[in-house]
């Protein structure tokens, strides 16, 4: 194991993965899915390690691999993992394989199902460790082609136009960023995340770019504000950020559940990780100085996003408008840190509470909501396919477990204390509070709404009189309990010891604040 | 050695012809040996040179009296483009292994037109290249005439004669060049670094450039080619877009723009907003990446599409010859290559794959197909062909373009915008072709037609693969083919071009 | 009177007069030996003896090469003017030998005997520099081609095509005349060596211009050159296939080189200039309008042919265009190109004829319909045919485009300091590029057209083998040029 290199084997593992399901599996579904599953284990394998040979007291970047790739173009392949990105690889290698076995009942290509799974998660390790733009965009598109896939093609009736759509959003993300740091090339020379958050450190990125492209009205800081702007727009429909959210719902309710909670658990995180990795080492300043309409930004998502789910009767959607809500948490914290602080020790605290916060929604919200989902698909194999939030009642008559595990999901999204989802909110509240105080208020509205349309969720769902079709519904089987296990068991543990995280991404977090400087 | 690309295929041309009648297969597996042949050899003499620099492979006295040579040679440029011509080569055969009527006279002009193809990326005497060039235009004729589809015979006669008369034009500033040098010597290496005029370079680079920007599908000097495109059998189609437009653009590069650098600089006054005929040639080029794009988004028949992409797609080419920049130049000769690939599988997927089993190219006849579910190999290979199209990182597109585009943002900057726009254009019609073709119809569960099509055979989808892997290797690793592009930019071939306005 | 050994006169003619002898030999062995014979034993006969002559000839000349200007330029031999004896001597061999088997008409050994007639006088005239001996050979030729052009006495065509032949012929004959005797008024001589001395003289005298315009009004019409190409189509229409193919080819080949002695010898120092910013009256300006009128008239006319045999005609024009060009730019490296063109055109043409008596004697015609299939049926002349027409196009590499590319190097390169007749050129080239149209058509019949008629053609071994030996020849010298460049 020594000689390998960590990051390209691992990133290299799916896509093998992929290749090899779609050449063996594909007259068998049974033996696609095994051999996917399979590869999902090996490469959470393969994490766990990395995981474990991880030095948390060193807060920068481990296991680089370093190479010429185009050297005309200052391209490198440049690799490596800090707290960060070993948060959100120990994330994907979790989901997928809850999302494979989430997706038992494709038959129809299971082969060509799988190994797009695969390919995604191959998209999702590239991009969580890449540290130089062409790198970043292949995986970032790389992970684009086979979710409009999964969508286009195993997805609910109106998969067309939800497919379209999000393919349409997210390219003209995409083509925003890539504009954005072809320009940054033009001007600088480089490709590398590196060395540019070097540059902007410095002082160096501004007169780069006064060099490069300055035309006749356009000051130095206006081109940089732009650039800011397009790699932001690429980000922020990711997340997604009100009022680019709008492919969100669609996609979410017609994809395949497992689909779904890739999309959910792992792909939206891309879009947070991006603003962390990229935006904000390099365009610290230029975020700085829309610091208010960035926060007005976050607390809309929040609070519009919990608004729309409780107008919400299908199940999926209601989740899907939840996990906007969600992550706008994580949207209000990074901005918050954007505050000038100076060299005050308490606020430089709080900063590292917020970011902290942050990180630990991003996985906390991963796991709940991709079991969320989960248990949303198990509603639907058992009603024939109908989820909305009327069509069923005083289910937890005949299902209890089903009801019991799904409710402890619940409440974790919900923020229940002792679960998992509680620890981020609250690290990232407790940070904002002080940051940016009247969007914490406001915010606080958004766990209100919350609050309401998941308790909703419960009394409609499970409580009440129970009609007649749905006496005979199966309870969770045996193999449903024990698949679902472990992540309900994580739920727990992270709720109680939320250490086994923020052990790791301490140091990360440490450097992180450090590095923005005010 | 690398000779004998072209001799073992005109030897095979030979052999085929002599082949009795009715000896289809064996017709076929010749023609396959022959084409593997020429490609092993470009490989090992590939291998063979590390650098980019010129190497000569051939050099016999043809016409003392009048100084012209029998003269091979090969750098980096020559090597990629052998390169790609040896892949289309054989992924053109295999797209052809159904061809039934006159197969022996199909294939025998067809290794006609890849042996003067061969012969054209290895000539460095300008009357060598000069016949290899012409030598390639009639088996394309006979080609399109015979075993090809609409119009063909219409078509044919148009391709012939636009190839003609432009390069009748290219004799024409070729003869002058000659007289002007002293009628002494043809050799590319000494024309080109011979002092011609100032005044007489100003016409004979654009007279030389357009008569070989013809065959490059120079705006607007294109029409010959969705035309030609969309009458010829699949397997001419592939090598007509892929490997012979790239012969023009190849011609821009070594001949006119070598031997007549100075026919780039400015005017000194200014016409219409051009100042010289490199502004000139980059707003046709442009116009022919915005014009390709916007004909092809409206298009009916599948093979158009890709017929005016191919268009688009030359016009990067052409963009980035008159940045005059190092980045532009590599960009323009890896998207020869790149692009070469690409329109080999696009077409090879939509004559080979779809016509031949649908016989229909109507977009909208076939969006009732359900295709997707019914050839979903077609369907994949398109899918990812159309993504390379598009220019998505990990294919060869991406990083051709990308270079093409900074080096015309360093000169032309406003250009460079709109071929972004361009781009963008190209993923919109891709996609609409690519939905209707084989994603359209209901989305309800469809029911089996009632003629099932007989499924993708083994030499498409090896075909297929070999192009698809093609691109994906450039695209991953374009310094496979840059580390040899880019010193043969420096050869001293081209010092006048970098004297000047170049930077 | 110049005294002169007859004997020595006759050594220094020999290659001429074996020719007559087998002429002779021809006549005298069909009407002594072989009367009861069978048309086709004696047309072996025939062709056998004529080869042999002609063979004989060629060897002699080989043999016993002559640099001699005797008798006032009545009798000049070089290298060159040798060397397109033996051109013209090998071209009569392969029209005797193409045309065996021929069966439109009983009178085979005069049909042969006044082939190898009218090649004795082409020899005659390629040795010449005296307008005297000019006329005479001339006349001599132009006799021979009446005949042989209406040799065929069944068709009616052929009878109207030696009509106009001779009509056209008689008229310019007596242009030339006049422009000689204008000629001999103003110079005294009858050898180009006077007529240079008395011409030359920066102002052009308006006797001499009037004599160039006659002289070559007369020349003109030998070479089929526009205006004076009305008689061509007919011609080559009308008459039977092996007098076509000697009249396109060999006739073709004297009448340039004695055009060129005429004007660049004959007539030098009074050329003028067509070079742009220089013009200058003389000649060159005449010859210049003449060519121009042949290459567009010829190339735009043909384009409209539906048979091949006035599409010959009409392209033949054009290519008398091109060659006009190498008179125009009158220097030694031009004529060495305009020989270099001529021969291999004529080669060339020679081998298209030959194709086209094979599909006249199987369909019956020669329009585009009767080609059509022949591919199919008859595979090795087509291939041949694809060579030829592909040549005529100016394709390499075959001896087409490299005689095409040396004329217009060399005509560029007359010049020196400027490209001044760059727009003749262009417009050769351009021309060029239309003729591919009218060439692919009949390719176009050739292979991708299905004729009504799916069975083999039988062509004779023979037959098949001369069209190969000349296809192969085109090839050859368009590949290795300085076989043929070395010689002249």
């Amino acid at each position: 194991m020594n000689m390998l290199p960590p990051i390209s084997f691992l990133t290299a593992l799916p896509l093998v993965g992929a290749a090899v399901v779609l050449i063996f599996g594909a007259r068998n579904s049974r033996l696609a899915r095994g051999l996917a599953l399979a590869f999902a284990f090996f490469a959470l394998a393969v994490v766990l390690v990395l995981w474990h040979r991880f030095d948390p007291a060193f807060g920068g970047l481990q296991f680089e691999e370093v190479h010429a790739w185009i050297p005309s173009l200052g391209v490198e392949y440049h690799v490596g993992a800090d707290g960060l990105s070993l948060l959100m690889l120990m994330l994907s290698a979790i989901i997928v394989p809850m999302a494979m076995a989430a997706s038992r009942q494709i038959e129809e290509r299971a082969s060509l199902y799988f190994s797009l799974v695969l390919m995604l998660e191959a998209g999702l390790f590239g991009t969580f460790t890449a540290l130089n733009f062409f790198h970043w965009f292949l995986f970032w598109e790389l992970s684009l082609i086979p979710a409009f896939f999964l969508i286009r093609l195993w997805g609910g009736p109106q998969r067309a136009t939800a497919a379209t759509q999000f393919f349409i959003y997210t390219m003209a993300g995409s083509v925003a960023l890539l504009l954005a740091f072809l320009a940054i090339f033009l001007c600088t020379g480089k490709f590398d995340f590196i060395d540019l958050a070097e540059m902007a450190r410095n002082g160096q990125l501004l007169p780069a770019l006064a060099n490069g492209l300055a035309w006749h009205r356009f000051t130095a800081e206006k081109v940089a504000l732009v650039l800011c702007f397009g790699a932001f727009l690429g980000f922020a429909v990711k997340v997604p950020l009100v009022p680019l959210h709008t492919w969100l719902p669609a996609a979410y309710a017609e994809a395949p559940t497992g689909t779904t909670m890739l999309l959910t658990g792992t792909m939206s995180k891309m879009g947070v990780y991006g603003f962390l990795r990229v935006l904000l080492p390099i365009f610290c300043v230029q975020l700085r100085s829309a610091r208010t309409p960035l926060l007005w930004l976050a607390v809309a998502t929040i609070v519009l996003s919990a608004y729309a789910a409780l107008a919400q009767r299908d199940l999926k959607r209601i989740f899907a408008y939840s996990s906007i809500n969600h992550l706008g948490y994580c949207m209000l914290g990074i901005f918050s840190i954007l505050r000038f602080t100076g060299n005050d020790p308490t606020l430089t605290t709080e900063k590292a509470a917020a970011l902290s916060g942050v990180f630990l929604q991003m996985f906390n919200h991963g796991l709940t909501a991709a079991t969320l989902f989960w248990f949303v698909a198990l509603l639907e194999k058992r009603s024939g396919g109908l989820r909305g939030l009327n069509d069923f009642g005083g289910l937890r008559r005949v299902a209890p477990a089903f009801c019991g595990l799904m409710g402890i999901a619940l409440f974790s999204s919900l923020g229940l204390p002792g679960l998992n989802g509680f620890v981020g909110e609250f690290l990232i509240f407790k940070g904002v509070f002080p940051l940016a105080t009247w969007a914490a208020v406001v915010s606080v509205l958004g766990l209100l709404l919350t609050a309401i349309f998941l308790l909703t969720i419960l009394q409609r769902v499970f409580s009440g009189p129970l009609p007649g079709k749905w006496s005979r519904m199966p309870d969770l089987t045996t193999g449903e309990r024990l698949a679902l296990l472990p992540a309900l068991v994580l739920m727990f543990v992270l709720g109680v010891y939320p250490q086994l995280i923020l052990g790791v991404v301490n140091s990360t977090v440490v450097q992180f604040v450090q590095q923005l400087k005010f | 050695m690398l000779a004998w690309t072209i001799y073992i295929s005109f030897l095979g041309a030979l052999a085929l012809m002599l082949l009795p009648k009715g000896f289809v297969r064996a017709a076929r597996v010749l023609a396959l040996l022959v084409a593997v042949a020429g490609f092993a050899v470009t490989v090992a003499g590939f291998v063979e040179q590390q650098s980019g620099g010129l190497v000569t492979v051939a050099r016999v006295a043809w016409v003392p009296a009048l100084g012209i040579e029998y003269h091979l040679a090969s750098d980096g440029i020559s090597l990629t483009l052998l390169l790609l011509t040896g892949i289309v080569a054989i992924t053109g055969i295999l797209f052809s292994w159904n061809v039934e009527h006159r197969a022996k006279e199909f294939f025998a002009f067809y290794l006609t037109l890849i042996g003067g193809v061969y012969g054209v990326f290895l000539s460095f005497d300008l009357l060598l290249l000069f016949v290899f060039y012409e030598i390639a235009i009639i088996p394309k004729y006979f080609l399109i005439a015979i075993w090809g589809s609409t119009r063909r015979e219409y078509a044919a006669m148009k391709l012939a004669l636009y190839s003609f008369v432009g390069s009748a034009m290219v004799l024409i500033g070729l003869i002058a060049a000659y007289v002007v040098a002293g009628s002494r010597t043809m050799d590319l290496v000494r024309l080109a670094q011979f002092p011609f005029p100032v005044p007489f370079q100003m016409w004979a680079f654009p007279l030389v450039f357009v008569g070989f920007g013809i065959l490059a599908g120079l705006w607007p000097f294109h029409t010959w080619a969705p035309t030609g495109h969309v009458a010829a059998p699949t397997a001419a189609s592939m090598l007509l877009a892929g490997v012979v437009m790239k012969l023009g653009a190849y011609g821009c590069l070594r001949v006119a723009m070598a031997l007549f650098p100075r026919g780039l600089d400015a005017w000194g006054f200014h016409v219409l907003g051009f100042g010289s005929w490199r502004d000139v040639f980059a707003l046709l080029a442009l116009v022919g990446i915005l014009y390709g794009a916007m004909v092809a988004l409206v298009q009916k028949d599948f093979k158009f599409v890709i017929g005016y992409s191919s268009v688009s797609h030359m016009g990067f080419v052409l963009l980035g010859l008159m940045t005059l920049q190092q980045i532009g130049l590599d960009g323009a000769v890896l998207q020869m290559f790149s692009h070469g690939v690409l329109a080999g599988l696009l077409f090879a997927v939509v004559g080979r794959m779809v016509y031949d089993r649908t016989h229909t190219r109507d977009l909208a006849a076939l969006e009732m197909m359900h295709l997707g579910k019914v050839i979903p190999f077609a369907a994949a290979t398109f899918v990812l062909a159309s993504m390379a199209s598009i220019g998505l990182p990990g294919f060869s597109g991406f990083v051709a373009e990308l270079q093409v585009l900074i080096g015309a943002w360093r000169s032309f900057p406003l250009f460079a915008v709109v071929a972004g726009l361009g781009v963008v254009i190209g993923i919109a019609y891709t996609w609409r072709a690519m939905q209707k073709a084989f994603f359209g119809g209901t989305t309800q569960a469809v029911e089996t037609t009632a003629h099932p099509f007989p499924p993708i055979s083994i030499p498409e989808r090896i075909g297929a693969a070999i192009l698809l892997a093609a691109s994906i290797t450039i695209g991953l690793y374009p310094q496979l083919l840059l580390r040899v592009i880019i010193p043969a930019l420096h050869s001293p071939m081209f010092d006048g071009l970098w004297k000047g306005s170049a930077r | 009177m110049i005294a002169f050994s007859y004997l020595e006169l006759l050594r220094l003619a020999l290659p001429e007069a074996i020719v007559v002898v087998a002429a002779l030999c021809v006549l005298s062995v069909d009407l002594i030996f072989l009367r009861a014979a069978g048309t086709r034993l004696r047309y072996s006969t025939g062709v056998a003896i004529s080869f042999a002559g002609c063979a004989a000839a060629v060897v002699w000349i080989l043999h016993a090469p002559q640099s001699v200007n005797v008798l006032d330029g009545m009798l000049v031999l070089d290298p060159v003017a040798q060397h397109v004896q033996i051109a013209v001597l090998i071209l009569t061999m392969l029209t005797v030998l193409l045309s065996a088997g021929s069966a439109f008409t009983e009178h085979v050994s005069e049909y042969l005997a006044i082939i190898l007639l009218a090649t004795a006088s082409m020899m005659f005239l390629v040795g010449t520099q005296n307008l005297l001996v000019i006329f005479l050979a001339l006349e001599f030729l132009s006799l021979s081609l009446y005949v042989l052009a209406a040799f065929d006495k069944a068709s009616a065509r052929s009878a109207e095509a030696a009509l106009k032949y001779f009509l056209f012929g008689g008229i310019s004959a007596s242009f030339l005349l006049f422009g000689f005797s204008l000629l001999y008024g103003v110079s005294n001589s009858t050898s180009f060596a006077g007529i240079a001395a008395s011409v030359r003289s920066p102002l052009l005298d308006p006797l001499v211009a009037v004599a160039i315009v006659m002289t070559l009004v007369g020349l003109g019409f030998k070479v089929a050159a526009a205006p004076f190409h009305f008689w061509a189509p007919d011609v080559y229409e009308g008459a039977p296939a092996p007098s076509a193919a000697l009249i396109a080819s060999g006739s073709k080949v004297a009448g340039f080189f004695i055009l060129y002695q005429v004007m660049a010898v004959g007539l030098a120092g009074s050329e003028g200039d067509m070079a742009r910013h220089s013009y200058a009256a003389g000649w060159v300006p005449v010859v210049a309008i003449a060519a121009v009128l042949s290459m567009a008239l010829g190339n735009l006319v043909a384009i409209m042919q539906t048979s091949v045999r006035r599409l010959l005609a009409y392209s033949a024009i054009g290519h008398a265009g091109y060659m006009l060009l190498g008179i125009v730019s009158h220097t030694n490296q031009s004529f060495s190109a305009l020989l270099y063109y001529a021969i291999t055109y004529a080669l060339t043409v020679l081998g298209a004829f030959g194709v086209v008596a094979v599909v006249e004697e199987a369909t019956g015609g020669d329009t585009l319909a009767d080609f059509a299939g022949l591919s199919r049926r008859a595979p090795v002349p087509s291939f041949c045919m694809l060579i030829f027409l592909l040549s005529l196009a100016g394709i390499p590499p075959l001896a087409g485009f490299f005689g095409k590319f040396y004329l217009f190097s060399a005509v560029l390169a007359s010049t020196p300091g400027s490209l001044g007749l760059l727009w003749l050129v262009a417009l050769a080239i351009a021309m060029s590029a239309v003729s591919l149209y009218y060439y692919l058509k009949v390719l176009k019949s050739i292979y991708v057209a299905d004729g009504p008629n799916a069975s083999a053609i039988r062509v004779s071994v023979l037959r098949q083998a001369v069209l190969c030996l000349i296809a192969v020849g085109v090839v050859l010298l368009g590949c290795a040029p300085d076989l043929l460049l070395r010689w002249l």
